[in-house]
């Protein structure tokens, strides 16, 4: 018998998926043919032993996934410099305002204790009441620090006053890939960051509320709608997006929100695959920073090659994109998921041979800052 | 002996992988390891690879239809993990300076033993699932890893239908397991 087919018969008999007058036969073969029965139980052992490795690997990835939610919560610490998670994600979480407010607290708080320790003659009394105030003078600090985030958003929001902005803790880059329904690429792992509100901010600074449909965190690819009315609909897609993988040394594109506008980049693909050959990555030698995460990368023709999703935390210039294949895939996936699903690319693409600055304005309209909070 | 319902249950949900289970063990018990392990040398890193350790150490025995637990899940993880990072300190030529312990302590020497064993063929297996390459390595890892069914496999890898995935299936495992037990007189 044919080693595919003996597995094919292994495999079944294990499962006990054998029928009565086959299972018969299998074992009436085993008895009377020793060579055979030999074969199958190196196969069997070697089945139990694949799927022992299966199972172990399943069990890994659940203990790392509760490690990472109980490190989040404090409880778990790693070293990040030795640990598991060398590639940085690309999101941009607005820490300065934060540290300001904590400074403006330190200076508070050691002022009134110098104030309490000179005007109180009994020192000793006061070194509790003082912990306290200090929480309480954190409260009042933080609520002030939301004032002054308001009051720095509704300055910067004199071109459209008709909608008030909506408060955001990071930021990010998405890509529409359906105009008739406004669905929009990004990565799944920013939508981690927008438990609440996810908001998407249009090259003009126009905001529109969005809504997630479909994350898939093993390619950390996420599909999410602009649900606001107040969205005009856009154009058809002046790019294509590609289905087989970019070839090594092809020159590429990419725009992103590294910061409140619109910033472009050059670079190349350096590598088939991501970090640690993972093959739903390549590898791109560019610069990309914390906000690129969902930026769309594109060929020379235009054509959207790959994501941005991180990039290496030791090397400068060492940037992991998804291969843009898996878009489809993850549009395949999420039919089967969402009944009803609308989800269509038609693009029109006009951008092959024309040059690098009219693709740019072309292909601006369609990459979105991605908020939330 | 102390073995109450609440860690039969929690057994009963780490053999079947169940995440809620997983949570609660390690939110009940990770602060005792990464104390010892912190008391003796070790780092928080340290502490996190030996209770993934600890963890599978006890997975496996749950999944043994002979097992039966004697003492708490707290005392069998605590043992395992000090077995472990002792060993391992000793491997480095570090002492510990393990001296009152604040936990009960069972024998578990039979046990990492056997686990050690099953180790030495998961390293085989993950070496000779690397030298096959792609697509066997995907494909196999989506069917024995993910256990994803056949015809959503066939239809991910672009094959026809499901009858040619699994002929596919085959003859990587064909391959695989050539590799396996080449890996395995290797070693020997």
């Amino acid at each position: 018998m044919e080693d595919t087919l003996l597995f094919d018969a292994v495999e079944r008999f294990l499962n006990k998926e054998m029928a009565n007058q086959e299972l018969f036969y299998f074992e009436e073969m085993r008895k009377n043919n020793p060579e055979f029965d030999q074969q199958v139980v190196e196969m069997i052992y070697f089945i139990q032993e694949l799927n022992k490795f299966g199972t172990q690997k399943n069990l890994k990835h659940i203990l790392i996934e509760t490690e990472n939610k109980l490190s989040e919560e404090g409880i778990i610490s790693r070293d990040p410099l030795k640990g598991t998670a060398k590639v940085i994600f690309l999101w941009n979480r607005y820490k300065r305002t934060i540290a300001v407010a904590a400074s403006i607290a330190i200076i508070v708080s050691i002022t009134c204790a110098t104030l309490i320790s000179v005007f109180s003659g009994n020192k000793q009394n006061n070194i509790k009441p003082l912990v306290e105030k200090l929480k309480e003078q954190d409260v009042k600090y933080k609520k002030l620090e939301k004032q002054i985030g308001k009051l720095k958003v509704a300055s910067e929001n004199q071109s459209i006053p008709e909608k008030p902005r909506m408060e955001s803790n990071f930021r990010a880059t998405g890509f529409m890939i359906d105009v008739n329904n406004n669905y929009i690429v990004t990565n799944a792992h920013v939508l981690n960051e927008a438990p609440h509100q996810l908001i998407v901010e249009n090259n003009k600074g126009e905001q529109f509320l969005a809504e997630s449909v479909y994350v898939n965190p093993e390619n950390d690819l996420a599909i999410i709608k602009i649900t606001d009315k107040d969205f005009k609909k856009i154009p058809a897609l002046p790019f294509s997006i590609r289905k087989n993988n970019a070839d090594l040394g092809e020159q590429v594109f990419m725009l992103g929100y590294p910061k409140q506008e619109i910033v472009y980049g050059e670079g190349y693909i350096s590598a088939q695959n991501g970090y640690q050959m993972d093959t739903i990555f390549c590898q791109l030698s560019t610069l990309a920073n914390e906000g690129n995460s969902g930026s769309p990368v594109f060929n020379k023709n235009g054509e959207i090659v790959g994501v941005i999703s991180s990039k290496e935390a030791d090397a400068e210039g060492v940037v992991y994109a998804i291969k843009s294949a898996n878009i489809y895939s993850a549009i395949t996936e999420m039919r089967k998921v969402k009944e009803n699903s609308d989800i269509k690319i038609t693009a029109k693409p006009i951008l092959r041979k024309t040059d690098r600055i009219t693709q740019i304005k072309k292909v601006q309209d369609y990459v979105f800052m991605i908020k939330g909070n | 002996m102390n073995n109450n319902g609440q860690d039969k249950n929690l057994l009963e949900g780490l053999a079947a992988q169940d995440k809620s289970s997983i949570e609660i063990i390690y939110r009940d018990n990770f602060q005792m390891v990464q104390t010892m392990v912190l008391n003796n040398r070790g780092t928080t890193d340290d502490a996190a690879d030996i209770f993934q350790e600890a963890m599978i150490v006890l997975f496996e025995k749950s999944i043994d239809p002979d097992f039966v637990l004697t003492c708490q899940i707290k005392t069998y993880i605590y043992s395992v993990s000090r077995r472990t990072w002792l060993k391992k300190l000793q491997k480095q030529q570090r002492t510990a300076s393990h001296t009152d312990d604040f936990e009960q302590v069972v024998q578990v020497d039979e046990d990492l033993d056997e686990h050690k064993q099953k180790q030495v063929s998961f390293e085989i297996m993950e070496t000779a699932l690397a030298k096959i390459g792609d697509p066997c390595k995907s494909l196999l890892e989506a069917y024995y890893i993910h256990k994803k069914p056949m015809h959503e496999i066939a239809s991910n890898f672009n094959y026809t239908n499901a009858d040619n995935a699994k002929t596919q299936k085959y003859k990587c495992l064909v391959r695989l397991k050539k590799i396996f037990f080449a890996e395995y007189k290797n070693l020997k």
